[in-house]
């Protein structure tokens, strides 16, 4: 296996063009997907390498965007269609929480929905309100649909070969504050199962469960920590549906002590699942109650100040496992 | 957008007669029956009957094969069966049984039925329109040759998933057919309360694409304009809007009839003196296609099988609730 440093979107970029030219029923869909490449050029080349049958520029329709999705993929396709922004799901809404995600169940398993879709999720850009959320609670609430956010360009083009090879409807949230990050990725195809959450670094004190962006945050934060001689575990749940409770679990039972971590608003947040999980699974192994690091409830702000202010750091995540461990 | 007065290019044939007839009764003997039981508390839930309207779905599936795929509304059952549903999965189906066409996770609102191209009814409006597009890139992208057709009625062509589907399948030339059955009313809101428009095959022109005004209560002209449209789809020409302006003859759910007089007496009575099951039997009996005989014994064929699907249901398995997980998600 020949492993070479890549970028978070070159590495997605490769794991489309691979799935792409092993499967003849993927195709792609988006707004400036094909002819510019995708905003983020996720999606560059692809239209040179596999032609406007596979690759299209769609109208600004997001509903008609999934749909289209949704019915290709009850016929066999496997579609990916992308969002581009993922505050822009809220416009495709009914086609992803009331079709695409029911249809397995209420027609009694007659029908599957091969379904991707792709968007760039996070703050960080000073995109304010409507460029910038995390939205990734709403989706992993409803029954039916898979979520997944890579965290490395490793991730990245495995999590996004396994949502397309996935028989179920998958969004596949990217981190638009990492694209650039580089990292190793295997030159062949590989795809990363959902549900199978990645063991950062290994610690004994502290468990830091850390979702999308929040996982090199967490990671700076556990080295600054392990200066002082604390051991931080550093867990990505990878995918938030299905979510990998056993491993986090595991890691608790260890280190009796838990912080979550996103950028999303805090109330009623992936955290509050964990923590409640974690609670129900691990209780008698606690030593003190699982603690939370995540943005305000507030939409993101546009200014660069308040914009920090609003998204957890290392620096606030380290803080916060102190106060943790002070706990006895 | 043309208007089709008397649009039978194709002459009618005693077999297409009785094909038409067939099955607009058996839509509407399963959902009178279907109506009853609910009305006696013998089956649950909600029922959006398209009595009034058979001529529609009966007219565009008699032009579709088992490859076509279409998708549906809450008031779903005619497009089910016209396209060739059997009454015992969809009996039982409304009664929640496990051997239902969803196994009783979907109920009136969601007959499906894949091995006849019936990729589902919809509950929320104009919920299956962007689907049928998807159904016809499909078809295009295999290059398979069959067409999808999307049915929906006047409200929905007031929701954004509707303008968004037709034009994107006007872009790209998807052969799919887009009809609204207009019976005048979104719900309980008469259509001059929810668009300006009279005809709503004007909103065709938005798009560039052709805009075809039927009579709805005559499944031979329903036929015609829906062929023409199929082989267009098939040329590559892409999708026709199809306005059939159609009533249904009861109220927007359930058979109890009106809580509040939002429908003319008058207006009801009228629509009702063209009923499409009628219309077939006088032009079959005066073109000496068919004789009141023909026509009789298809009622008593239908009436023995709406039987034969209630007892089916009766006496069917209720699903278990230790599999209430199954199916979430495909394995």
């Amino acid at each position: 296996m020949t492993t070479r440093e890549l970028t978070y979107v070159k590495a997605f970029n490769e794991g489309m063009h691979q799935i792409m030219a092993e499967d003849p029923d993927v195709f792609l869909i988006g707004e400036d997907v094909a002819g510019y490449g995708g905003v983020f050029h996720m999606f560059d080349g692809l239209l040179d390498e596999f032609g406007d049958r596979r690759v299209k520029d769609t109208p600004i329709a997001e509903q008609a965007i999934i749909g289209l999705g949704v019915g290709a993929a009850a016929r066999g396709l496997r579609p990916v269609c992308d969002l581009m922004f993922m505050d822009f799901i809220g416009v495709a809404m009914d086609q992803i929480f009331n079709q695409a995600a029911k249809m397995k169940y209420m027609f009694g398993g007659a029908v599957s929905v091969p379904l991707t879709i792709t968007t760039a999720g996070g703050a960080g850009m000073s995109a304010a309100a409507q460029h910038s959320q995390s939205l990734e609670a709403w989706l992993a609430h409803v029954p039916g649909l898979k979520v997944a956010l890579p965290a490395t360009p490793y991730d990245a083009k495995g999590l996004i070969v396994g949502a397309i090879r996935d028989d179920n409807p998958t969004i596949v949230v990217l981190q638009k504050k990492m694209l650039g990050v580089k990292g190793p990725v295997p030159e062949e195809i590989y795809a990363i199962p959902f549900g199978q959450a990645n063991i950062a670094r290994e610690g004994t004190d502290v468990t830091i469960v850390a979702i999308a962006r929040m996982l090199p945050e967490a990671l700076k934060a556990a080295e600054a920590l392990a200066a002082a001689g604390i051991q931080a575990e550093v867990i990505d749940p990878r995918t938030v549906q299905p979510l990998d409770t056993e491993t986090l679990v595991a890691s608790v039972r260890k280190t009796n002590r838990a912080l979550i971590v996103h950028e999303a608003v805090e109330f009623g947040g992936i955290g509050a699942e964990i923590s409640s999980q974690i609670q129900e699974q691990a209780f008698d192994y606690l030593d003190a109650p699982v603690a939370r690091l995540a943005a305000p409830f507030a939409p993101v702000p546009y200014a660069p100040i308040l914009e920090n202010a609003y998204v957890p750091d290392a620096a606030r995540i380290e803080q916060s496992v102190r106060r943790l461990l002070e706990r006895i | 957008m043309t208007t089709s007065t008397d649009a039978e290019v194709t002459p009618a044939t005693r077999e297409l007669v009785l094909d038409l007839h067939r099955r607009m009764v058996r839509i509407r003997r399963f959902e009178e029956s279907s109506g009853k039981l609910v009305e006696t508390g013998e089956m649950p839930g909600f029922l959006h009957l398209y009595v009034g309207q058979e001529a529609v779905a009966a007219g565009v599936m008699s032009v579709l094969t088992d490859d076509d795929q279409i998708t549906s509304t809450h008031r779903g059952h005619g497009h089910a069966i016209a396209k060739g549903a059997e009454f015992r999965p969809m009996f039982a189906e409304l009664y929640g049984k496990t051997t239902g066409y969803c196994k009783g996770r979907g109920g009136s609102m969601h007959i499906v039925d894949m091995s006849r191209g019936m990729l589902g009814a919809n509950a929320i409006v104009g919920g299956g329109i962007p689907i049928a597009i998807g159904a016809a890139f499909a078809s295009q992208y295999r290059g398979d040759g069959t067409v999808a057709v999307t049915f929906f009625g006047d409200g929905a062509t007031n929701i954004g998933a509707f303008h968004e589907s037709v034009n994107m399948a006007a872009v790209w030339d998807l052969p799919v057919i887009f009809v609204v059955e207009n019976n005048g009313y979104a719900e309980f809101t008469s259509q001059e309360r929810h668009m300006k428009l009279t005809d709503i095959a004007e909103r065709a022109s938005s798009y560039g694409i052709p805009g075809v005004i039927v009579d709805g209560m005559d499944a031979l002209a329903v036929r015609e304009v829906a062929m023409q449209a199929v082989e267009r789809a098939k040329r590559g020409e892409g999708p026709t809007l199809i306005e059939a302006k159609t009533y249904r003859f009861f109220d927007h759910q359930g058979i109890k009839g009106m809580r509040i007089p939002y429908r003319d007496p008058a207006e009801v009575e009228a629509w009702k003196s063209r009923d499409a099951i009628r219309l077939i039997e006088t032009i079959g009996i005066e073109r000496g296609l068919a004789t009141a005989e023909d026509f009789e014994r298809i009622w008593a064929e239908v009436e023995a099988e709406i039987q034969d699907g209630i007892d089916f249901a009766r006496t069917s398995p209720d699903p278990d609730p230790a599999d209430i997980l199954d199916d979430v998600y495909t394995s």
